[in-house]
C-alpha cells in the first residue's frame, strides 16, 4: 500500500498543466523580487505563456485520462473541458490586465502570481474526485481572488469588496466544510464514487443527516455560483474590483464552482437526487427571477453585470435541475459561452472605465457608437449574446439549457426561464440604446481607440462568441461526450 | 439552382455598405443597395420558371450535428415560399428604388440602405428556410433591422422609444416561437419543416387540448407578436417613427406578414388543433375591428394607414384561422401592393409638404401633386375592395371562407370592410380635396420620378393584381380552399365598401359640418376611439409599471441592500487606513448580508434535510 504513495508518470502527466502555472507563478514572484527599477516587467508574456503551456498540457492529459494521486484527483472529458475553459478565461483577463494596471500604476508581479494560483486552484477543483480535494482547489482558488479583488491598496472599492469578498466567502466555505465533515462522518468516506456507493447501498445512513450534510454542501457551493439566496456579496464585489479581476472572477472561480456542483450532485449525492431537485428548481428560478429584475434597476454597467452574471447563473441551474446527460452538456456549453460573452462585456468596461473607473455609468457610454465605432460594435456583440439573439453562443446556449429542461419535464422552469430571458432584453437593450442613440456628454472625455491586450481580448471574445453561434458542434460534440460523469 | 444566392446578394450589398459606405459616392451607395435587391429578385424569377409541384430543397451544410439534435443549413422552395420570395425582392425592389428619392436629403444615408439590405437578408433566409431554427433566425434578423430602422432618426426621443417599444414587445412573441420549438423537437425529435408537418398530419386531430394545440397556440403569440394582432399589436403604430420607406417595407408589405406566413407554412399543425385554429380566427377577427375602428380617428396620415396595416393582418388571420390558408397568403400579396402604395404615397404627401403628416393640415392637394393622388386612389380603391381591383378578390376569398366557418365571423368581416373604405377615404379625401389648410413655405410639388414610378407601377398592381390567382396556384402546397361562389354574399361585402367610401364622401365632401357634429354628440365614445381605447394607457398601468416599481422596490430596496444607505462605497468612504477598514466588518451591510446567508441556509437545511422527496 505505501509504495503507491509514490506518485506515477501518468499522475505526473495528468497533473502537468497545474505544475506547470505553479512553477511560473513561482518564477514571477522570483523576477519580482529581484527586479530592478528601470527594468521591464514582463509578468503579462510569462503568464501567458503559462495559460498556453497549460491549455497545451491538458491535451496529452486528456489523452491519458484517468484517475492521479490515488484517485485523489480524476482527469476525465468533464474535467478536462472545465480546466481548459478556466485557463482561457485567465488568458482573456490576464490580456486585458496589462493596460489597467500601467493605467492605475499598479503594475506587479504579485497580481499575476495570484491569477496564476487562482487558475491552479480551479484545475484542482474541476478535476477532484473527493471531497478534501475540492475543497483544497475551493480555498487556492478563493484565497487569491480575494486579494485580487483588493489590489488597488489605495481604492476604497476595492477595500470593500475584498473585505466583503472575504467575509462571505470565507462564511460559505466553512459551510462547505462542514457539510464535508457530516458527509465522511455518515459515510466514512470522502471519495466521490465511495459516497454515492453508501448512499445508494440498501442499508444507507439517516436520511435527514445526509439531506443536512448536502444541504450544508449546496450553501457553499451556492454562495460562490452566486445562486440565490446567496448572490448577495456579488454586485458590491464585481462593482468594487478591479474592472479585469471582475472579468476573471464572473468566469473562471464560477465555471469551477459550477462543475464541482455538477460533479459532486451529480456522482456522489444522485441517489438522493429526489431530495435535492426540489430545492434546485426553486434556487434556479429564484436566482433567474432577482438576477434579470434587479438588473433593470441598475445604473453602474459593472453592477448590472453583475445581476446579468446571476441571471445566467439561475439558466445554468436549471439544466442541473434537469439531470440528465443533455443537462450536463448544456450546463458546458453555456458556461464557455458564458465566458466569452461575459469576460467580453467586461474587457470592454474595462477599456472604456477611464483611470481610477471613473467612467462606468451605463450614461457614460452614450455616443460610443459614434466614437469608437470598433469598441462599440465589440460590445453590441456580447451584449447581442446575452439577450440571446440568434447566431451567438448565448442563443444556442440557452436553446440547449432549455430544450435540456423540457426532456426532463420541467415544463414550468421552461416556461417562467424563457420569459425570463425575455424581460432580459431589456437592460442589456438600454445599454445600446445609450450607445448608439445618445449623444456623447460632453462631461465624459472621448475613449482612446482600443488597444494591445484589450483589443485582442475583445475580439478573440467576440469570434468565439459568434462561433459558438454558427458553429455550435465545435464545443457541443465534445461536451456531449463528456456528459456523463461515471464515478 | 443556387437558391442561396437570393438571400446573399443583399447581405453582401449590406456589407459594402456598411464597411464602406461612409467613404463611397451616392451614385455607387445606390448601385450597390438597389442592384443587390434587383439582382435577387431576378433570381426569384428565374426560380419561377423552374419551378413545378414539387419543392426545391437545397442542403448546404450541416450547422448543428450533436446527439439527437441535428439542424442542417437547408432552403426549400414551394409554391408558397415562392409567392412570399416574389412579394419580398419585387416590391423590396421598388421600395428600394423610391427609397434613393425619399432619403436624398438625410443623414446616414449609406447606413440606412445597409440596414435596409441587412433587413432584405433575414427576410430572405426567413421564407426560404427548410428548419424552424434557421427561420428563427430570420425572425429574430428582421425583428432586429427592424429595430435599427424604426430608431433610424434616434435623435428624436420618440424614434428611441418606438424602437425599443417594438424589440420588447416582440421579445414576448420570441418567447413563444421559442417555447413552440422546444416543444416541437420534443414531440416530434426534429425541428425541419417537413419532419415536423408530416409528424403533425400523423397525429389524430385534437378536440380537446393537447400537444399540437399547445404548438400551435404558442406559435400564434409569435405570431401576434410579428404581425401585431391583439394583445401585441401595440407597437406596430409606433413603429411608424422610422423613415417612411421603411414603413412600407417592413411595416407594411414584409416582415409584418412573417407571422401569417409561418401559420400557413405550419397549417399541418393547425388543422389538427381546432382550438389553436380557432383562436387565431378570433384573434384576427378582434384585431381587425379594433383597429379599424381605431384608423377612423387618426388625424397623422401614416398612423391612419399603420392602423389598417394591423387590421388587415386581421383580416389574414382570420382567413388562417378559418382554414383559408390560401386566401390569407392570396390578402398578404394583394395587400403588399396597395398597402405598400398607401405608404410610398404618403411619403411623397409628406416630401411635397416638408414634413407635414397631418391630414387636418393638408387638402386640395390633388391639383398639385396629381400622380402621387391618382396612385393613391386607386390603392384606395383597392382596399376598399372595388369591384375587381386586388383587394375584391382576396377580401372575398377571406369573407366567403369566414361565412363557411361561422357566419356571425362574415357579418363583422363585413362591418370592418366598410369601416376600412370610410377611414381610408376619409384620409384621401381630406388629403386630396377641399381647400389646401396648410403652411408648407414653397408650394407642394411633385416627387421625383425616381419615386413616383414605383408609385406608378404598385398602382397597376393595386388595380390588376388580384386576377393572379394565388389561391389555385397555392393548392398542392395548401389544398383547395377556395369555396363555392356565392353572389349574394359577393355583393353585401362589395357594397359594404362602397357604403363606406359613399359615407367618407358625403361627410367630407358634401356636408363637411356632420364630422364635427357627430363628435360632439358622442364625446365619451369619441374620446375612447380617439385615445385607442387607453391600451397603451392599460398596459402601462397594468405590466411595465408593476415590474419597474417592483423591481425597484422589492428587488432593489430589498435584496441588494448594498443601496441602502444610497451609494455602494458609503461605507468605504468613511473608512480610513487599517482601522477603517476592520471597522468595515461592524458595518451593518456585512451583518445584513451574513444574517441573509444564514436564514437561506436554514431554509435549504430544513428543505433538503427534512422536508424533501417530494418530486
Amino acid at each position: 500500500m505505501y509504495d503507491k504513495f509514490i506518485p506515477t508518470a501518468a499522475d505526473y502527466v495528468r497533473f502537468a498543466p497545474e505544475i506547470l502555472l505553479t512553477v511560473f507563478g513561482t518564477l514571477i514572484m522570483l523576477i519580482e523580487a529581484g527586479r530592478k527599477e528601470d527594468q521591464r516587467r514582463p509578468y503579462g508574456i510569462l503568464s501567458l505563456i503559462a495559460l498556453a503551456g497549460a491549455i497545451y498540457l491538458a491535451f496529452p492529459a486528456y489523452n491519458n485520462a484517468g484517475p492521479a494521486f490515488q484517485g485523489m484527483l480524476i482527469v476525465d472529458g468533464f474535467g478536462t473541458f472545465f480546466r481548459v475553459l478556466c485557463y482561457v478565461a485567465a488568458a482573456l483577463a490576464v490580456l486585458c490586465s496589462g493596460q489597467y494596471l500601467s493605467r492605475e500604476k499598479a503594475d506587479s508581479g504579485e497580481y499575476y502570481s495570484l491569477i496564476l494560483f487562482s487558475v491552479v486552484g480551479q484545475g484542482v477543483m474541476v478535476t477532484a474526485n473527493e471531497l478534501l480535494m475540492v475543497f483544497i482547489g475551493l480555498e487556492i482558488s478563493s484565497i487569491a481572488t480575494y486579494v485580487l479583488a483588493g489590489f488597488l491598496r489605495d481604492d476604497q472599492r476595492n477595500n470593500e469588496s475584498a473585505l466583503k469578498y472575504f467575509l462571505l466567502g470565507s462564511f460559505a466555505t466553512a459551510f462547505l466544510l462542514y457539510g464535508i465533515a457530516w458527509i465522511y462522518g455518515l459515510t466514512g468516506s470522502t471519495d466521490l464514487s465511495l459516497i454515492r456507493a453508501a448512499l445508494g447501498s440498501a442499508n444507507p445512513p439517516n436520511v435527514i443527516l445526509t439531506g443536512t450534510a448536502a444541504a450544508l454542501m449546496f450553501v457553499g457551493l451556492a454562495f460562490k455560483v452566486s445562486a440565490f439566496p446567496f448572490q448577495i456579496w456579488t454586485p458590491d464585489v464585481y462593482q468594487g474590483a478591479p474592472a479585469p479581476v471582475s472579468a476573471f472572477m464572473s468566469a473562471g472561480p464560477k465555471a469551477a464552482a459550477f462543475a464541482i456542483l455538477v460533479r459532486i450532485f451529480m456522482t456522489a449525492f444522485e441517489p438522493i437526487a429526489a431530495r435535492w431537485e426540489p430545492i434546485l428548481w426553486v434556487t434556479a428560478l429564484a436566482t433567474m427571477v432577482v438576477g434579470n429584475f434587479a438588473a433593470l434597476a441598475q445604473v453602474n454597467i459593472k453592477r448590472l453585470l453583475a445581476y446579468s452574471s446571476i441571471a445566467h447563473a439561475g439558466y445554468i441551474l436549471v439544466a442541473i435541475t434537469a439531470q440528465s446527460q443533455i443537462g450536463i452538456s448544456a450546463v458546458m456549453f453555456y458556461l464557455a459561452a458564458y465566458t466569452f460573452m461575459n469576460v467580453g462585456a467586461f474587457a470592454a468596461v474595462t477599456h472604456l472605465a477611464g483611470k481610477d473607473e471613473k467612467y462606468v455609468n451605463i450614461e457614460d457610454l452614450a455616443g460610443l457608437g459614434q466614437r469608437q465605432p470598433v469598441t462599440a460594435a465589440l460590445l453590441s456583440v456580447f451584449l447581442l449574446s446575452l439577450i440571446g439573439v440568434p447566431l451567438t453562443g448565448g442563443f444556442f446556449g440557452k436553446f440547449y439549457i432549455f430544450k435540456a429542461a423540457l426532456d426532463s419535464n420541467l415544463v414550468w422552469l421552461t416556461v417562467l426561464g424563457l420569459l425570463n430571458s425575455a424581460v432580459a432584453a431589456y437592460y442589456y437593450l438600454r445599454v445600446l440604446v445609450v450607445m448608439y442613440m445618445q449623444d456623447a456628454s460632453a462631461e465624459v472625455p472621448a475613449p482612446k481607440p482600443v488597444s494591445g491586450g484589450i483589443l485582442v481580448a475583445l475580439v478573440g471574445s467576440a469570434v468565439a462568441t459568434v462561433i459558438l453561434g454558427v458553429f455550435p458542434s465545435v464545443i457541443l460534440n465534445f461536451a456531449g461526450k463528456s456528459g456523463t460523469l461515471n464515478p | 439552382m443556387n437558391l442561396w444566392l437570393i438571400p446573399t446578394l443583399p447581405l453582401i450589398g449590406a456589407a459594402v455598405n456598411g464597411l464602406f459606405g461612409r467613404r463611397m459616392p451616392r451614385m455607387a451607395i445606390n448601385a450597390v443597395a438597389v442592384l443587390s435587391v434587383v439582382a435577387s429578385f431576378l433570381l426569384a424569377l428565374n426560380v419561377f420558371n423552374n419551378l413545378g409541384d414539387q419543392p426545391i430543397v437545397e442542403r448546404y451544410f450541416t450547422w448543428i450535428a450533436s446527439g439527437a439534435l441535428t439542424i442542417p443549413v437547408e432552403f426549400a422552395v414551394d409554391r408558397l415560399t415562392m409567392v412570399m420570395l416574389l412579394i419580398v425582392t419585387g416590391i423590396g425592389s421598388l421600395i428600394h428604388v423610391y427609397a434613393v428619392g425619399y432619403m436624398a436629403h438625410e443623414g446616414g444615408y449609406y447606413r440606412f440602405f445597409s440596414y435596409l439590405n441587412l433587413f432584405m437578408f433575414f427576410m430572405l433566409v426567413l421564407v426560404l428556410a427548410n428548419n424552424y431554427l434557421l427561420l428563427f433566425v430570420g425572425w429574430e434578423g428582421v425583428g432586429l433591422c427592424s429595430y435599427l430602422l424604426i430608431g433610424f432618426y434616434f435623435l428624436e426621443n420618440w424614434a428611441t422609444s418606438a424602437g425599443n417599444k417594438a424589440f420588447i414587445v416582440n421579445r414576448i412573441g420570441d418567447f413563444g416561437f421559442m417555447l413552440a420549438m422546444l416543444l416541437m423537437f420534443n414531440q416530434f425529435g426534429s425541428l425541419d419543416i417537413p419532419v415536423v408537418l408530416e409528424g403533425a398530419k400523423a397525429l389524430p386531430v385534437e378536440h380537446s387540448a393537447g400537444m399540437l394545440t399547445a404548438i400551435g397556440l404558442l406559435l400564434l403569440v409569435g405570431a401576434a407578436g410579428k404581425s401585431a394582432q391583439i394583445p401585441l399589436y401595440v407597437w406596430l403604430p409606433d413603429a411608424m417613427a422610422g423613415p417612411t420607406p421603411v414603413s412600407a417595407l417592413i411595416h407594411a408589405a414584409t416582415m409584418v406578414t412573417a407571422g401569417v406566413y409561418v401559420v400557413a407554412r405550419s397549417s399541418a399543425i393547425f388543422t389538427h388543433a381546432p382550438i389553436a385554429m380557432d383562436t387565431v380566427a378570433i384573434i384576427g377577427l378582434a384585431t381587425a375591428v379594433m383597429a379599424a375602428l381605431i384608423g377612423v380617428l387618426q388625424n397623422d396620415i401614416k398612423k391612419v394607414f399603420a392602423y389598417s396595416t394591423v387590421s388587415q393582418l386581421g383580416y389574414m388571420f382570420l382567413a388562417l384561422g378559418v382554414g383559408a390558408f390560401s386566401a390569407g397568403i392570396y390578402h398578404v400579396m394583394t395587400h403588399a401592393f396597395f398597402k405598400a402604395l398607401l405608404f410610398l404615397g404618403a411619403g411623397s404627401v409628406i416630401h411635397a409638404l416638408e414634413g407635414e403628416q397631418d391630414i387636418r393640415n393638408m387638402g386640395g392637394l390633388r391639383s398639385k401633386i396629381p400622380i402621387t393622388f391618382v396612385t393613391l386612389m386607386a390603392a384606395g380603391l383597392a382596399i376598399a375592395g372595388f369591384p375587381y381591383t386586388s383587394g375584391y378578390f382576396s377580401k372575398d376569398e377571406i369573407l366567403l371562407a369566414a361565412h363557411h366557418h361561422s357566419p356571425w365571423m362574415f357579418w363583422v368581416g363585413v362591418f370592418t370592410a366598410g369601416l376600412t373604405a370610410f377611414y381610408v377615404f376619409r384620409c384621401l379625401l381630406l388629403t386630396f380635396f377641399g381647400e389646401y389648410r396648410g403652411h408648407a413655405h414653397h408650394p407642394p410639388h411633385e416627387s421625383p420620378p425616381v419615386m413616383w414610378i414605383p408609385l406608378a407601377i404598385l398602382a397597376v398592381l393595386s388595380l390588376g393584381g388580384g386576377f393572379i390567382a394565388i389561391p389555385h396556384y397555392l393548392e398542392p402546397v395548401l389544398g383547395h380552399a377556395g369555396q363555392a361562389h356565392d353572389p349574394t354574399l359577393v355583393i353585401i361585402a362589395t357594397s359594404a365598401g362602397l357604403i363606406g367610401i359613399a359615407i367618407a364622401a358625403w361627410m367630407y365632401l358634401i356636408a363637411p359640418g356632420v364630422p364635427d357634429a357627430i363628435a360632439r354628440t358622442f364625446k365619451g365614445l369619441y374620446n375612447f376611439v380617439y385615445n385607442k381605447f387607453y391600451v397603451d394607457e392599460a398596459y402601462n398601468a397594468a405590466v411595465i409599471q408593476p415590474v419597474i416599481e417592483g423591481s425597484r422596490i422589492f428587488l432593489w430596496r430589498g435584496v441588494d441592500a448594498g443601496l441602502i444607505d444610497g451609494i455602494v462605497n458609503g461605507v468605504g468612504k468613511r473608512s480610513r487606513g487599517l482601522g477603517g477598514i476592520l471597522r468595515l466588518a461592524q458595518s451593518g451591510n456585512i451583518r445584513n448580508y451574513a444574517a441573509w446567508v444564514v436564514m437561506g441556509s436554514i431554509l435549504v437545511i430544513v428543505f433538503l434535510g427534512f422536508s424533501g422527496g417530494a418530486k
